[in-house]
């Protein structure tokens, strides 16, 4: 049998995750086939068939695909899937949207952001903001799994040789429209796969503090994330939020600045590999993840990290 | 138009898990529960609905233990009007709890369902969308803002790059993320009232809903530890050390 992947795009691009659900897929099945559903999406079938180690490329290119809508999405998922010993998608948002829907139409169950794959039916997630590791064994026969990114390398986005069919069509179930979208714009690297990591919280007392943050994030090429507490005072937008129901980063280098370092933050970034917590707090929690910890007031310490980068870097 | 919300008990947001040492789970006894906060979330959005005369009576689901009834009697204090406990001390998947929440949807024949958009024990995040899917309704998971329109819903919902909006048609099913509202606390006055409130309590057979689990827990261990590195004195020595012994910039 074959594992089958939802391709997450813009209709134009490929998401970045994607690539890491296809390595996890490939521990699942040894042939993976994905799936290009969109509107328009001709660059999208490309770019799929390139990715190293897919045998196929399924495409379903309809209005109804156009802004990945769950309903139509994963009516078609349900159907095309149903040959598939595994339907897999990355654990973003729109995976998270559509994955669970699939399974209920297939009368399974699902098993979510998984960080480990055991076997073909067993896998390995985190619980309770990542407090406890489970490794559960799915007993159904189609196993749908969303795969969260940091844990699995990214598959090679180019080598691959997959051919190119169209996916068989499925009726619209037409419960829902699209209206809008208020994207955040950036030129800074996506959160979720930056190097670096710059992120702040209810500390940084203002959203126009926040560009302090900048400095360093513009010296490092780094993402700009923030505690819930940031989010929820309206310092930046929803989708900076890292953490156990926000995002999970797990970048080479992540800087936490004015974050006490609550359970649920660490959810999101304790995979980094070298943590930086600026704090004048001595007692914060986020201290006691952090590879170095420097007590200070943020307001002195981040204008002056922006002038030693500058030193150190040249 | 009637408002189903459905809440779960779940360990308290602020006690540190402990794993049990005979790894099948997680330490419950002696540990300080409460509704779920996505949940909570879910409740206050109904009782707004109410409020604005768009709910006409707002029914709260719990499935578990017989001590879920303290959970519904929290939202019936927030101002929700009658409860229904599934009672079960078996463990519950989430495809198991949509599907008894679908018969309860029959039942019931709520214009809306609200839940919320993860239960921070299994951090599963799908029982919503299976319930939809059973259903065949809409569904507006990881909902910032709800705003009833020419007899349909639309849905402000945050995604990765920032927020999207949805019409959906009616009945739908809503998922609660953070920004949505902020929940009320209960008056002393509305718990003592809640205390008279109704309350049912079914069984899952009373539901024909087989519940069986699909998924094995093989084991739970804790996550490996991560060691706490150094202080710093200043920030030209944390340069330094993030140069030369980080070597990560
Ligand atoms: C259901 C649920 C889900 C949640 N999900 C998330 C999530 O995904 N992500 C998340 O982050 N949180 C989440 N939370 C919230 C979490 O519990 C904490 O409330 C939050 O992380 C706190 O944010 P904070 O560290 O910015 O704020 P605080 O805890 O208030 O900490 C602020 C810190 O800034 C320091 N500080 C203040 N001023 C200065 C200064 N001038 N210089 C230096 N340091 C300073 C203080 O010492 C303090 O340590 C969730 C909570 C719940 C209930
Ligand atoms: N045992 C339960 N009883 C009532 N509602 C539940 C239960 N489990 C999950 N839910 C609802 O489903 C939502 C998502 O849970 P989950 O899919 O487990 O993350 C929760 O926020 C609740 O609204």
């Amino acid at each position: 049998m074959s594992a089958l992947v939802l391709v997450e795009h813009d209709n134009a691009a490929l998401v970045a995750a994607t690539l890491n659900a296809v390595t996890a897929a490939k521990q699942m099945d040894s042939d993976v086939h994905l799936l290009v559903a969109g509107s328009g999406c001709d660059a999208v079938a490309k770019a799929a068939a390139a990715v190293a180690g897919v045998s196929k490329v399924l495409v379903a290119d309809a209005p109804a695909y156009g802004n990945a809508l769950a309903e139509p999405l994963a009516a078609l998922m349900a159907k095309v899937g149903r040959g598939y010993s595994h339907i897999v998608a990355a654990a973003t948002k729109q995976g998270k949207n559509v994955l669970p829907r699939v399974a209920a139409l297939l009368d399974v169950s699902a098993v979510t952001d998984i960080i480990a794959v055991e076997s073909a039916d067993t896998f390995v997630r985190p619980i309770y903001a990542g407090n406890a590791i489970a490794t559960v064994q799915s007993g159904d026969a189609i196993k749908v799994v969303s795969v969260r990114s940091t844990a699995f390398e990214a598959a090679a986005d180019s080598g691959g040789g997959a051919s190119v069919e169209p996916a068989e069509a499925v009726a619209d179930p037409g419960l829902s429209e699209f209206l809008g979208q208020d994207l955040t714009k950036s030129e800074r690297p996506e959160l979720t796969s930056a190097r670096v990591v710059v992120s702040g919280g209810r500390g940084m007392g203002s959203g126009e503090n926040f560009k302090l943050l900048e400095g360093i994030a513009d010296r490092l090429n780094a993402a700009i994330g923030a505690s819930r507490a940031a989010v929820d005072a309206g310092f930046v937008p929803n989708d900076y939020q890292v953490g156990q129901t926000g995002k999970v980063v797990a970048p080479d280098l992540y800087i936490a600045v004015g974050i006490s370092g609550a359970i649920q933050h660490l959810a999101g970034m304790k995979e980094s590999k070298v943590i930086v917590a600026i704090n004048k707090d001595e007692e914060a929690p986020i201290f006691q993840v952090a590879d170095y910890g420097l007590v200070a007031d943020l307001f002195k310490a981040v204008p002056e990290l922006e002038a030693e980068l500058n030193k150190a870097l040249g | 138009m009637k408002v189903l919300v459905a809440v779960k008990r779940v360990i308290d947001y602020n006690v540190k898990v402990r794993v049990k040492a005979d790894g099948t789970g997680v330490e419950t006894a002696n540990v300080k529960m409460s509704m779920n906060p996505f949940d909570e979330i879910a409740v206050e959005e109904a009782i707004r609905l109410k409020e604005a005369g768009v709910a006409s009576e707002i029914v709260v689901v719990s499935m578990g233990v017989q001590q879920c009834q303290e959970t519904i009697r929290t939202a019936l204090a927030m101002g929700a009007d009658r409860g229904i406990l599934v009672q079960t001390d078996q463990v519950l998947e989430p495809l198991a709890i949509a599907k008894m929440l679908k018969v309860i949807v029959e039942r019931e024949q709520p214009g809306l369902v609200i839940l919320g958009k993860q239960a921070i024990d299994g951090d599963h995040s799908q029982t919503g969308q299976m319930l939809a899917a059973l259903l065949g309704w809409a569904q507006g998971t990881f909902a910032y803002k709800l705003e009833p329109k020419d007899g349909g819903l639309e849905v402000t919902r945050e995604i990765d790059g920032g927020l999207e909006t949805v019409r959906l048609r009616t009945p739908a099913v809503i998922t609660t993320d953070l920004r949505l509202n902020e929940p009320r606390f209960a008056s002393l006055p509305n718990i003592m009232k809640a205390k008279k409130k109704p309350l049912d309590v079914v069984g899952p057979d009373d539901l024909g809903v087989d519940i069986a689990a699909r998924v094995k827990v093989l084991k739970v261990v804790e996550p490996p530890k991560r060691q706490g590195g150094v202080k710093v004195a200043d920030v030209a020595a944390l340069v330094e050390k993030l140069k030369n012994e980080a070597k990560v910039i």
